[in-house]
């Protein structure tokens, strides 16, 4: 739950405006970009995602580093569970 | 440090390892506090103990929300959840958390309505399509994910969803040190600063600890070189006999937090005047409640709930670990009737537990070399 899971934002939902379309290893689901209205990200932007919603933007470095240290420590597997737990 | 050769740029890991025992002062003992359960699982995994000299200990501390969270607050949510026209949600970690009268999941095996649930917007998105039930959130974490959790109050009540309520049990990170720096048992040097809270609190709210506390602090990443680094930062001022917060995790964390998730959390939140934690006892302003303006979400407010107030089994002694006076290893169940496999405490479950994470880094590799000479 501490750690993040880094993605990479895709499009914005034409309905829901505050959802995105976040790749993650090739996994897509919706996730709430409520929490960074004061620098809004862009399709193609990456950010780091807590149980759903994406709470900082990172650089795309950050985000591969930050898939290695999940693999690491382990928690690829249960992070990739969790982000197709999200809603598609 | 046998995982050296897939870590990225492990010269410089091994650069900066020369360089702590070059700051390292032998005719001192270095005690450094990492204060989130993920430095702990990462401190395990990579093994960073074995190459820190051994006056550099490091002291496990309370940044594990399901550890933290006493036991009589999952028995009255599941209290809660006894209403057959309630359906229980939490996150995965919670579901094998032993109440007194079990875990989430075995009130699943027992017939409760109980699902897990990856974000709280799931829970949210369950009333949506069952109108005729009541989903409860069992909300916990630190600073981490109570944002997550105050959004989706205020997507429920935009929506006027009222059949969603959320059992808050979010804590703050800054009290609870507190309360471990005021514990007479307990000698620190200095902390490692919890990385994604940071992101949400900044690093502002730690300036205290150092300016009023004279401890270092140094908020860190979670990758082996990132620790590492933040020790060596931690061992520089510890020389200089100064006491400053520095941050090591710029690349992700803005020394003023995120504004945005600040806010939802000021508009649906306030501090209780106390709350228990398991090992430290109550903490007062140390935990998050839903304010009246979202009274009707409040679970707490629209049930009944019983308030129990369970001890821990008394051989086990998750406080004391919890607080660092203990060692995992200490615990006189450790190892023995409690397991990752039969968890007796909380600390067992998460990954982020200290006692999970010896169990699954140290004491297996202990228990494996001790049979090797048998298996020459």
């Amino acid at each position: 739950m501490c750690l993040a899971i880094p993605g990479q934002i895709v499009e914005f939902m034409p309905d829901q405006p505050h959802l995105a379309l976040v790749e993650v290893i090739g996994v897509r689901r919706r996730v709430d970009l409520g929490l960074l209205l004061d620098d809004p990200p862009r399709p193609g932007d990456w950010v780091l995602i807590h149980v759903g919603f994406a709470m900082s933007k990172i650089s795309e470095e950050e985000a591969s580093q930050q898939f290695q240290t999940l693999a690491l420590l382990g928690e690829d597997t249960a992070a990739l569970e969790e982000v197709r737990g999200y809603e598609q | 440090m046998k995982f050296v050769d897939e870590f990225r740029d492990p010269e410089v890991i091994t650069r900066t390892a020369d360089e702590i025992r070059s700051l390292a002062d032998p005719g001192r003992h270095y005690r450094l506090m990492e204060v989130c359960g993920g430095h702990t699982h990462a401190i395990y995994r990579f093994g960073l103990k074995d190459v820190l000299p051994p006056n550099i200990e490091l002291i496990h501390g309370p940044g594990c929300p399901v550890c933290v969270l006493p036991m009589g607050r999952i028995d009255d949510g599941l209290a809660l959840g006894r209403d057959p026209n309630v359906i229980f949600t939490a996150f995965g970690d919670m579901m094998r958390v032993p109440g007194a009268h079990g875990s989430p999941l075995e009130r699943k095996a027992n017939g409760m309505d109980v699902r897990i649930v990856y974000s709280p917007t799931d829970a949210l998105k369950l009333a949506r399509a069952n109108p005729d039930k009541h989903v409860m959130f069992f909300a916990i974490g630190f600073e981490t994910t109570a944002p997550s959790t105050a959004l989706t109050l205020k997507r429920a009540k935009a929506e006027g969803i009222r059949n969603f309520s959320v059992f808050c049990n979010h804590v703050t990170i800054i009290p609870a040190i507190r309360a471990i720096l005021d514990s007479p048992d307990m000698r620190l040097d200095a902390f490692i600063g919890p990385g994604h809270v940071s992101t949400v609190i900044g690093c502002r709210p730690y300036e205290w600890i150092a300016r009023d506390q004279g401890r270092p602090i140094v908020v860190s990443g979670f990758e082996p070189l990132d620790m590492l680094q933040s020790i060596v930062m931690l061992l520089r001022q510890l020389k200089q006999g100064v006491a400053i917060v520095e941050n090591q995790y710029k690349r992700v964390v803005p020394w003023e937090g995120n504004r945005a998730a600040l806010a939802a959390m000021a508009e649906v939140f306030e501090l209780r005047p106390f709350f228990e934690w398991r090992g430290l006892g109550f903490i007062s302003q140390s935990a998050l409640r839903i304010r009246d303006t979202y009274a009707e979400w409040d679970a707490e407010r629209q049930f009944q709930v019983p308030g129990v107030r369970v001890t821990d089994p008394k051989a086990a002694q998750c406080g004391e670990v919890l607080k660092g006076v203990l060692k995992p290893v200490q615990c006189k169940l450790f190892g023995r009737e409690c397991t990752p496999e039969r968890p007796v405490g909380a600390l067992m479950v998460s990954s982020e537990g200290s006692c999970a994470a010896y169990y699954n880094y140290e004491h297996r590799k202990a228990a494996s070399t001790r049979l090797e000479p048998a298996t020459v």
